[in-house]
């Protein structure tokens, strides 16, 4: 049949046989939305004039963004969604339970081979788990949430051949970020991206995530990994409803295949104020750090907390850096407790925040004075995007934004590579 | 009936949401009148006061990228632009924008300068640039794209039809 793994899906949820370029009605198995984009969607759900949600098993809410609210306007939405979840039966994750990805992937309601729409642009997270999952707005949350269904235009799809032994001190962000800075911001627009080779077979389920959440940093509409051993488990050990793994065909039309090799990748930094201005960690090393941030939907996962807290091990943060981290969600923050990583932080002088998007979207939680720098293992350097446009963001690992914050300069991970072996 | 072109000064390709409507005021605003005096803040100041209903807004490549934000397009709309004019757009941008029924117009935007009068004629499928005496040919908004802008977006159209149909 000659698909990719993003025209099988939809050809599944639509009912016919789809390729690239076509435009079809698609079953959506699960929809979303976040206190950004909730009041939106509920006032368009009410302007449709449904009395009801399609299913209210297969819709949630998550109050994440500005969690818990800094001001009345936001706990004027954080209530307007309460009041909706309540009247409609619908789950809603409050202040504490985490971000809406890492929920999503912990929650057990998703499944290989879904379709999956989040009110919320880096929903192709779950991509890694071999879902075509994409981020819409409000209205088109409200159409899913009202009928079970969207249309769906189905996308060209890029594959992605990375093999390779990453080097110590070098993690799946930077091979996303060097990617990133070869496809350009722009260069896989309206596209599917798929990820393949031995780099990726070895990669933890964390490290697959942070690498599909940053599709959309290219445009694409999802990034999807093959379900192999690992996915399954993940899905396995949360959800009870029966994985559905599809693989591309042998003879699949690609409009582009690129082949990277991570063999002597260093870590890289996205400069201020472009995602895809990433350059190796030398060319900025030694840059003022004001603020060091690790948290996150792209890194607040377990495995980043451990890497960023073998190197603040008995490694006070430079005084003049304030470090702050996130938890993605309730279940990460509880295990780091246990594995004494949060004593570690707060010994290392971090604030340690309540599960959620943090100082991320810049609404609450660490926003940036004029002219100071902030380093952050996030998805989003935009100029404003931490609440500040005079401010600049770096973007980079858990590692580098880590031992930048010991150093209060930007500071390449190997610095400290007897901690990471 | 000409409308003017307005063009940002320092940025042409990939802007994003965070530019056209900044997280910090759609987290707490929601009425799109008051969202649209935020729009361009932290790239151009009071570039809102200089916008009359029916104006165009003209940029380059990727226009929209970013967050999935709807207050966006929500708040240009409400700013008075009739449509967006560039050379490519970000697809949640597309979409959100199309809901909301605001055009999108995709054409070769190097013949547009800020300041020039335009003419949309929307059954030719041109732009014209009276200031420049130049036809500019845009790509011919989608079937699908046009049956819900012409109901003035999604929500009237879905009301209307009471189901989404792709093939007549």
């Amino acid at each position: 049949m000659r698909q990719t793994i993003a025209e099988k899906i939809l050809s599944t949820h639509a009912n016919k046989t789809l390729h690239a370029g076509d435009v079809a009605i698609a079953n959506v198995d699960f929809c979303f939305g976040q206190d950004g984009t909730s009041s939106l969607i509920i006032e368009g759900f009410e302007k449709l004039g449904k009395e009801k949600l399609f299913d209210s098993s297969k819709f949630c809410m998550f109050i994440d963004h500005s969690a818990p609210s800094p001001n009345v306007g936001v706990s004027t939405i954080h209530k307007i969604m309460r009041d909706f979840a309540r009247k409609h039966s619908a789950k809603l994750f409050d202040i504490g339970c985490g971000i809406c990805h890492q929920l999503m992937v912990e929650s057990g309601s998703l499944s290989c081979g879904d379709l999956v729409l989040g009110a919320d642009s880096h929903t192709c997270t779950y991509g890694a788990l071999n879902i075509f999952s994409t981020g819409v707005g409000s209205t088109d949350l409200a159409i899913a949430a009202a009928s079970g269904k969207n249309w769906f235009r189905v996308p060209e799809t890029i594959k992605l051949v990375i093999n390779g032994k990453l080097p110590v001190g070098v993690y799946s962000k930077d091979v996303i970020l060097h990617i990133i800075r070869d496809i350009t911001s722009k260069g896989a627009n309206y596209r599917a991206l798929e990820f393949y080779g031995s780099t990726v077979k070895r990669l933890s389920l964390s490290e697959r995530f942070t690498m599909s959440n940053m599709s959309v940093e290219m445009g694409a509409k999802c990034g999807i990994f093959e379900a192999d051993k690992k996915v399954l488990d993940w899905v396995k050990a949360r959800s009870k409803r029966k994985p559905n793994p599809v693989t591309a065909d042998p003879n699949a039309v690609y409009i582009n295949v690129n082949e990277y090799n991570v063999n002597t990748l260093g870590p890289q930094v996205a400069l201020p104020h472009e995602v895809d201005k990433v350059r190796p960690i030398e060319e900025t090393e030694g840059t003022r750090v004001d603020e060091a941030f690790i948290g996150t939907c792209t890194n607040g996962r377990l495995e980043d907390l451990e890497v960023a807290a073998k190197i603040l091990k008995n490694n006070a943060a430079h005084p003049d850096v304030r470090l702050v981290i996130g938890p993605a969600s309730r279940e990460i923050f509880l295990s780091a407790a246990r594995k004494g990583y949060i004593e570690t932080f707060v010994k290392a002088g971090a604030v340690v925040l309540a599960p959620g998007c943090g100082p991320c979207v810049g609404t609450h939680n660490g926003v940036l004075a004029d002219g100071e720098n902030a380093i952050s293992t996030a998805n989003r350097n935009f100029k404003g995007r931490m609440g500040n446009p005079n401010a600049n963001i770096y973007l980079a690992s858990p590692a580098t934004v880590a031992a930048s914050a010991v150093e209060g300069k930007i500071t390449d991970p190997r610095t400290f590579s007897r901690r990471l072996k | 009936m000409t409308h003017a072109a307005h063009r940002l000064l320092k940025i042409q390709d990939n802007v994003n949401t965070d530019y056209i409507i900044s997280g910090r005021y759609k987290f707490q605003i929601r009425d799109p009148k008051e969202l649209a005096k935020h729009v361009f803040e932290d790239i151009e100041t009071n570039f809102y006061k200089k916008i009359k209903k029916g104006d165009f807004l003209v940029s380059g490549e990727n226009f929209g990228c970013g967050s999935s934000r709807e207050q966006a397009p929500q708040a240009l709309k409400a700013m008075g632009f009739r449509a967006v004019v560039a050379k490519s757009f970000a697809r949640i941008f597309y979409r959100n924008a199309l809901n909301l029924g605001l055009y999108l117009l995709e054409c070769n935007t190097n013949y547009i300068d800020d300041g020039n009068e335009i003419e949309l004629d929307l059954d030719a499928n041109i732009l014209k640039n009276k200031s420049k005496g130049l036809n500019i040919a845009f790509k011919p908004v989608p079937p699908l794209a046009k049956k819900i802008l012409a109901e003035g977006g999604m929500i009237e159209y879905f009301k209307k039809y009471g189901k989404l149909e792709v093939n007549e």
